[in-house]
């Protein structure tokens, strides 16, 4: 447990990590605006954004860690801790809502044994709601990695999950 | 698409994110094996098109010239389309699209009820057309408007022409589009941007990314000749990182406009440039509110300022800006290549043209529609929707999003137009419509939108940050059956502050879905509070558990209940104590016998 702990607290700030940000840092050098799609494509990195990488292009970029802490909690697409290997997000819509959901969410968190926003003990699954993936037509859904499920019943549950280990 | 004269059919596939998703892209890899294995692959066309809104009955296949209309087909129909159309020439009927009514199997597109009523104009080209090749745009008459502007027109004339039209924005608020070009071209600034804001946050609303996907040129045209008319050189895309199929059909659209001439520098020979950018949203619906949105594309917290300055004064990092919603730009290039008289010909006499509506809910027929202005909400959901699924009773259509508000059976005839919606409480919104049956309780979805935009709420004003939360509180202690009556009256009292008194369309418009449920519904919050009961057997908490005569007294509720709150002999019916009763359902999910219900 002590040497995982270690490991994530250097993420992010090693050489090749610092080569790796500044691959991206140069795709955006000179654009206004930049600091969101520096941001995500950090996160395509690591699926989070490890402290270690946001204080280095704080000091790339001459913004203060303050500020780009303040874009980072603000939008809830960023995520500041590690994440499972399996994405889930649970769609929330109204569509999703009136067609059921809400137990649709209920049988994930017990299937995963976790709450909303929490990853599995085994680094899994991360478990998410969201608001609407626009699929209204296919209500209710879930999107694992970007692939969307549609028409869910508490009962095929367990068969998509038995496809990402 | 139809250049070869070697083909003598095309074969469309649904490639949008419904029908995608529910395996389109293996239903068209399968056709391109089949059709090759019988050798037909010379004569016979497979299109992977954008969105057709039939979504509930995806994936989509359709056959030209007849437009043969296949839906729900799966991998393994495949063979026998390919070796029964369009090997032998006989429809399949089995998998034709059957009237849910009489049963009755519909052969093609235009016969279809969902599709009568519509006029699509925004969406015409959606489902027509490869949105990955601009040849199949220009073929068309794509990018025929953006030359007719950039050659014989200068941009008052567009300005005028646009004024004339009547278009009004399509993002929800309905602000005249050619007004506010007009303060944008009057400002005074050697640099101006356009924005298309393509945030599309509402749950329950998809139509712009159906656009976005199925034609993509059409917002890209509309803009450049946007960008014309105010003075601008350059312009943002703001997306919805939600929505990576738009993304990359954007990417391409732009590559290909750019590579031709018809965007980036000295467009048409003219000497007029445009570059536009995609920017993705990180994750927060304020960003649809336009001067959160700027301060999104600036790369800061996505937070509303007060107006004045308007955008058109000083917008993206100071300069004069417009900004329009992905499907009034849309309407754009139509407008300039058919004039704004025949614009003005559809709709109403203040809400001209046409608007697209995402259908949802309890309804047969889920998808997009795209209807006259000034159709009634009844035609929407009964003729072209195909009214509620399963028997159930309708109870209430949601328009407009978190912004929009409740409307019951009574208020079905009224016209959908901008004023007419605002006048019953509702607002056009961005065109989500949610139908709800009897099954659905009023004060729940009021929590549910008020949930979303307390959530979503960026904490900048004190009314909507604090407001929506107690508001909240409210709604939870209701549903919950601790609501009192005077619950009621701070309710009331706390949404019309908030209206009043927040800083941007967000927290303004948050408390409409609970003015209205309280409006047209004010009994079932009643009987929620005076009667602790919920009326549509929706909330969890104020449910009753009751154990039918099916019981067989085998005893399994009660040894399974956590409070020991039933009782009975064996092999005798038992009985719930509800004053014990904690409604956690165990008893339910054990009876073997399914002789537990739920009121």
């Amino acid at each position: 447990m002590a040497s995982q702990a270690t490991n994530i607290a250097v993420v992010g700030g090693t050489d090749a990590d610092h080569a790796k940000i500044d691959i991206i840092l140069k795709k955006y050098e000179g654009q206004k605006g930049s600091l969101i799609p520096i941001l995500q494509d950090t996160q395509d990195l690591y699926n989070y954004l490890p402290r270690k990488a946001l204080e280095y292009i704080a000091e790339q970029t001459g913004n203060p860690i303050s500020a780009i802490y303040g874009v980072v909690t603000f939008y809830s697409q960023f995520h500041l801790n590690p994440r499972g290997r399996n994405i889930v997000r649970v769609c929330q819509g109204t569509a999703c809502h009136v067609r059921g959901g809400k137990t649709i969410l209920e049988t994930m968190e017990k299937a995963l044994g976790v709450k909303a926003g929490h990853t599995t003990d085994d680094a899994r699954f991360t478990l998410e709601t969201i608001a609407c993936l626009g699929a209204c037509g296919m209500a209710p859904v879930m999107q694992i990695n970007g692939e969307t499920h549609g028409r869910l019943t508490p009962e095929i549950i367990p068969e998509i999950l038995a496809k990402y280990k | 698409m139809m250049q070869d004269t070697r083909i003598r059919a095309d074969v469309l596939v649904c490639g949008g994110t419904a029908c995608s998703a529910s395996g389109s892209q293996e239903v068209m890899k399968r056709l391109r094996e089949e059709i090759a294995k019988k050798g037909l692959s010379e004569e016979i066309n497979v299109v992977k098109t954008g969105c057709h809104g039939f979504c509930e009955n995806g994936p989509l296949v359709i056959v030209y010239p007849e437009g043969t209309f296949y839906v729900r087909v799966k991998p393994e129909d495949v063979p026998e389309i390919v070796e029964e159309h369009l090997y032998k020439g006989r429809v399949v009927e089995r998998l034709l699209y059957h009237e849910p009514t009489t049963g009755k199997s519909i052969p093609t597109y235009k016969e279809i009820d969902f599709y009568k009523k519509q006029k699509r104009v925004v969406l015409s080209k959606c489902g027509a057309i490869n949105p990955e090749k601009i040849e199949e745009y220009i073929a068309l008459g794509g990018y025929e408007a953006l030359g007719k502007v950039l050659t014989t027109m200068t941009p008052e004339q567009v300005i005028e022409e646009v004024k004339k039209s009547g278009l009004r924005g399509r993002g929800g608020a309905g602000f005249p589009t050619g007004m506010k070009w007009q303060f944008a071209h009057g400002a005074k600034g050697d640099k101006k941007y356009i924005i298309c804001n393509a945030d599309e946050g509402d749950p329950g609303a998809f139509m712009d990314r159906s656009v976005l996907e199925g034609d993509p040129h059409a917002v890209l045209e509309g803009m450049a000749i946007g960008a014309y008319a105010i003075g601008a050189d350059e312009a943002y895309m703001y997306v919805r990182a939600e929505y990576p199929l738009a993304i990359k059909r954007l990417e391409i659209a732009i590559d290909q406009a750019e590579k031709m001439g018809l965007l980036g520098n000295n467009i048409f020979g003219s000497g007029f440039n445009l570059k536009i950018h995609i920017k993705k949203g990180a994750g927060a619906f304020v960003c649809g509110e336009e001067t959160a949105l700027m301060a999104s594309i600036e790369g800061r917290r996505g937070m509303p300022r007060p107006r004045p300055p308007f955008p058109a004064n000083s917008g993206l990092w100071g300069k004069p800006t417009n900004i329009n919603n992905v499907e009034t730009w849309a309407n754009v290039p139509q407008i300039i290549l058919k004039g704004a008289d025949w614009f003005r010909s559809m709709g109403t006499e203040k809400s001209t043209g046409t608007k697209v509506f995402a259908l949802t809910g309890k309804i047969n027929h889920t998808g997009l529609a795209e209807v006259p202005m000034g159709i009634t909400m009844r035609e929407i959901i009964f003729d072209i929707g195909g009214g509620i699924p399963n028997g159930k009773k309708f109870k209430a259509v949601q328009i407009g999003g978190p912004s929009g508000g409740c409307l019951p059976e009574s208020m079905l005839d009224t016209p959908v137009d901008y004023d007419s919606l605002t006048k019953v409480g509702a607002m056009m919104g961005s065109g989500g419509l949610v139908v709800m049956d009897e099954t659905t309780c009023m004060v729940d979805v009021a929590k549910f939108f008020l949930n979303f935009t307390q959530s979503e709420s960026c904490g900048k004003c004190t009314p909507c940050r604090e407001g929506t939360k107690r508001m909240l509180e409210i709604l939870n202690r209701i549903t919950s059956g601790q609501g009192t009556e005077t619950d009621l009256v701070v309710l009331e009292d706390l949404a019309k502050t908030i209206k009043v008194s927040a800083l941007c369309g967000l927290g303004q418009t948050a408390p409409n879905p609970v003015l209205s449920t309280l409006k047209y519904f004010r009994d079932e919050y009643e009987a929620h509070i005076k009667e602790k009961r919920c009326p549509a057997g929706a909330c969890e908490k104020l449910a009753q558990y009751f154990i039918t005569e099916d019981c067989k007294g085998c005893g399994l509720c009660a040894r399974n209940c956590p409070v020991h709150a039933i009782t009975g002999e064996p092999k005798k019916r038992h009985v719930i104590d509800q004053t014990m009763c904690i409604k956690c359902g165990t008893c339910m999910q054990n009876c073997p016998f399914k002789a537990i219900t739920k009121k």
